[in-house]
């Protein structure tokens, strides 16, 4: 186990290599520069700002430059955000994100496995169809249209709610959550459903039905665990979509997460901005995914590695 | 709740006796509910507002649209830090209400009779917030520093006009001899290159702002933060969230401390503009940057009184490209285009916040500056329509043969509508073949500069000055930006003739002139003034629309609401 986990570990190296390289040429070969504007640069100014960020530099340079920089962890300073290195950007943004993220995340699973698991034992009633019914909508209407119409009904007429900003407090939460956590927690009913179908379906529960078990043990011992694997499958990148932050949710809600990082330094060619956040985005999946295969291990005794039989 | 809440303006009615029958309960609760009428403003002897009807809570909460690129003065170019650095800053001259220009950390100056030696005096009570005098040598350090080739500042083009100002900025000569000099602890002393009558009004630009010497010297790139920031303005630093808010404090060793009635003041950065205007209209916001570009009409019907539109110093056009087919000689061709299009229909149908239809490139509001409107200005649409036509065919287009074009424009919501709006009318008054293309900005500006792929693009020019110099240099031969491929000798000349011209009415005809000259020639077709629109809380008083946009938050002040009043009688606010 200690041994997969450590060539895991390593073979990640390559890849985040990889993943520099690409978007950093990426980057460069979009049209334009950090310092375009519909206001002229003179050129002794353009020739200051270019020396100032090594942009005088050639492309290898550049990137030789930055790989040294990526070695000790310094993704430099921002071009757009002049008084910021990207360093502190992320370290302000990712908190805010990973906060909304999470507790997105704990709602989708927890209410919908609960959802799917419940369609699932009363497949094909109406209880099941609603939920799927509802469930299909959740993931169906996006995210954009949802959010400025709860805003609308929660904050604007009733009053209930901040209409966005964010103080760390519960009440700045609950909207960007639940509205961050709806299509997951959709999408992860019908998964759950789906999956809890096929297990009760399956050879192991008939036997322990037929050894008399009563039901709610059956479901909590035997089918449960077999029925979350797709679901746990589906959470690592779920996870890493949710914890850098979405844009949507970060602009509507007003809420200053890593997301419109990414979106706003492509658009500013915020060179440094848009390949910190990548490699960091980068880090974070490979991360999550270790982890999602550590759980799936624990979960699924098949693919265990370290079983000497 | 609610009916609790409706108490307040139905209470309104019954003592108004106004129209308010007509009005429908959605637009009462809407604009009335989170925003109660305020008192009527009373003033002092002085002008100054009456204690007895200010609000006891005097915080303002303003969206200021984007995230602040710096607070660092000398390299701010973007409208939301500028918004805040005046605040935070005060320059040798600043800005009433209304624009006007007014003394700031200067109390008085000197101009020399040939334009070119400024002489300041300061105030002798200025303070740092930390309690430092500001002096004449803060100022030297402040111009040094902006022009200063390690600072990189790109907006350094506002100091060309002092002398020595472009070889500093390329390394040439050492900062020391730049044209500012402190002659004593408060007397400054700016050497210019050319007379540039509209120089102290560059001097509200943060780019001329002081900054405080030692705590720079101490903090380097990282003396923007709160805590660290020194500044010389009616705020200072309280606390800045990327992302989330920047917070001033009122800086009680102000030299008009006395005079500052909102003590706090909160900036966000709401990137979506119904997201802005949401929070205002829950009370969260007194003031937003913009106002959602599709919402006019119910903005309109909903929040008239709080709904503010005013002219701004921006033009919006379109470029031709000079340097390709099918515009490389075709005068007939280019006015037949600029004629075909109905502005007052463009205006009304697609930009609809009240812009103004336009006939030239420098806007109307400067002062003492009328543009040459072209005669076909006067005229009427079907007039021009009928010369349009006219032309189009002494260009050697024909329904048969027609004219085939791209419209390029960069990705936008206002930008897409007026393309094709453009696009249809020419087609239907000429039957040119248009077509569209939408290109993200950074991309867009590349192709504009390249003048290989574009034919007719979107352009538009929002000045940081008011002189219309600032709008005709654009199309002088080898600006970075004139992207339209202009070049015409005589009206470089006159530019030139312009930079060095130092008697204000001389000045102002070669301006006029050089327009002439320009619109006839027609690289561009001017369309519409840019307005600014915004949404304000009527509580909110002291401030007044003016053309650069510039709004200082020591000037302004919240009423009481009525019903929290009862010395007043609640009377209709007159129009603003």
């Amino acid at each position: 186990m200690l041994r997969h986990a450590l060539g895991r570990l390593l073979g990640v190296l390559p890849t985040l290599l990889m993943l520099i390289t690409v978007a950093f040429f990426l980057m460069r070969v979009a049209p334009g520069g950090p310092f375009d504007s519909e206001k002229a640069l003179p050129p002794e100014i353009e020739a200051n700002l270019n020396a100032k960020y090594h942009l005088d530099e050639s492309l290898a340079q550049q990137y030789f430059r930055y790989l040294g920089q990526i070695a000790v962890l310094d993704f430099g300073p921002s071009f757009q955000y002049k008084d910021w290195t990207v360093n502190e950007l992320i370290a302000q943004g990712f908190p805010v994100s990973l906060t909304v993220g999470l507790l997105a995340m704990t709602l989708a699973f927890g209410v919908g496995t609960l959802l799917g698991i419940t369609a699932a034992l009363r497949q094909n009633t109406g209880v099941d169809y609603s939920l799927m019914g509802l469930a299909m909508l959740g993931i169906s209407i996006p995210n954009f249209v949802i959010a400025p119409l709860l805003i609308l009904l929660l904050a604007v007429y009733a009053g209930w709610l901040p209409a966005g900003g964010w103080d760390g407090g519960f009440a700045s939460m609950v909207l960007p959550v639940v509205t961050l956590s709806l299509p997951v927690t959709a999408y992860v009913a019908r998964l759950t459903r789906g999956s809890m179908i096929e297990v009760l379906n399956s050879n192991f529960i008939r036997t322990a039905r037929a050894k008399g078990l009563p039901e709610i043990v059956v479901i909590r011992r035997h089918a449960l665990k077999p029925a979350l694997l797709p679901v746990i499958s589906f959470m690592g990148p779920a996870t890493a979509g949710m914890i850098s932050g979405s844009v949507v949710i970060e602009r509507i809600f007003s809420i200053p997460g890593l997301g419109s990082y990414f979106v706003q330094g492509a658009l500013n060619r915020d060179y440094t901005l848009v390949m910190g956040v990548v490699v960091f985005y980068g880090v974070l999946i490979i991360i999550l995914n270790f982890i999602v295969d550590l759980i799936y291990a624990w979960l699924n005794p098949k693919i265990r590695y370290d079983e000497k039989r | 709740m609610i009916a609790l809440r409706q108490i307040g303006p139905v209470t309104t009615c019954v003592l108004l006796l106004t129209a308010c029958g007509n009005e429908d309960p959605e637009r009462l609760f809407a604009a009335s509910d989170k925003h109660p009428r305020p008192v009527d403003l009373v003033l002092t002897e002085e002008g100054r507002p009456d204690p007895l009807v200010l609000a006891e809570q005097q915080v303002l909460h303003r969206d200021n649209g984007e995230e602040p690129q710096t607070l660092d003065p000398h390299l701010a170019e973007g409208v939301p830090s500028s918004h805040i650095l005046r605040d935070l800053y005060e320059g040798l001259t600043a800005e009433a209400p209304n624009g006007r220009l007014i003394p700031g950390a200067a109390v008085r100056w000197n101009i020399s009779r040939d334009g070119k030696t400024y002489t300041f005096y300061l105030r002798r009570d200025a303070r740092w917030s930390n309690g430092d005098p500001v002096t004449a040598e803060d100022f030297v350090y402040g111009f040094r520093r902006s022009a200063s080739p390690a600072t990189a500042s790109n907006y350094a083009q506002v100091l060309l006009p002092i002398a020595n100002a472009a070889e500093v900025l390329s390394g040439q000569l050492p900062l020391d001899q730049l044209g500012v000099l402190a002659l004593e602890e408060f007397t400054l002393q700016i050497s210019m290159k050319d007379p540039t009558p509209y120089f102290l009004g560059l001097l509200t630009h943060s780019s001329t702002y002081p900054v405080h010497r030692s705590s720079v010297m101490q903090h380097g790139s990282t003396f923007t933060r709160p805590g660290k920031l020194v500044s010389n303005g009616a705020y200072l630093l309280k606390d800045w969230v990327v992302g989330s808010h920047i917070e001033l404090l009122k800086n009680d060793n102000y030299w008009d401390a006395e005079n500052v009635i909102i003590k706090q003041v909160f900036y966000y950065p709401h990137t979506d503009q119904s997201s802005a205007s949401k929070q205002f209209r829950a009370g969260k916001l007194q003031w937003t940057s913009e106002v959602p570009h599709n919402q006019f009409e119910w903005l309109q019907q909903h929040y008239p009184d709080e709904l503010v539109i005013s002219p701004w110093m921006g033009s919006y056009f379109f470029g031709f490209n000079l340097q390709r087919e099918p515009f490389i000689e075709s005068p007939e061709l280019r006015l037949a285009l600029a004629m075909a299009l109905d502005r007052e229909l463009l205006t009304e149908k697609v930009t609809q916040f009240g812009e103004r239809p336009s006939y030239t490139l420098v806007p109307p509001d400067i002062a003492d500056y009328v543009s040459p409107r072209p005669e076909w200005a006067d005229w009427t649409q079907q007039e021009r329509n009928a010369e349009a036509r006219s032309l189009y065919a002494v260009a050697g287009y024909s329904d048969e043969d027609p004219l085939r074009i791209e419209i390029r424009y960069n990705t936008g919501e206002n930008n897409k509508k007026m393309a094709l709006a453009v696009a249809s009318l020419w087609k239907q008054v000429l039957g040119v073949q248009a077509t569209l293309v939408n290109e993200e900005f950074k991309v867009f500006l590349q192709n504009r500069e390249q003048k290989v792929l574009t034919q007719v693009f979107r352009a538009g020019w929002i000045s940081d000055y008011a002189d219309p110099y600032s709008f005709l240099q654009l199309f002088r031969t080898g600006h970075g930006r004139n992207d339209y491929g202009y070049s015409n000798p005589l009206y470089d000349t006159m530019l030139d003739q312009i930079s060095s011209e130092r008697i204000p009415s001389r000045r102002r005809r070669l301006m006029e002139e050089a327009e002439r000259v320009l619109m006839e020639d027609m690289p561009l077709v001017p369309v519409y003034t840019y307005v600014t629109k915004r949404l304000v809380d009527q509580r909110l008083k002291g401030w007044d629309s003016n053309v650069m946009d510039h709004h200082y938050s020591k000037n302004m002040y919240m009423l009481k609401t009525y019903t929290s009043a009862s010395d007043t009688t609640p009377t209709q606010e007159a129009g603003e």
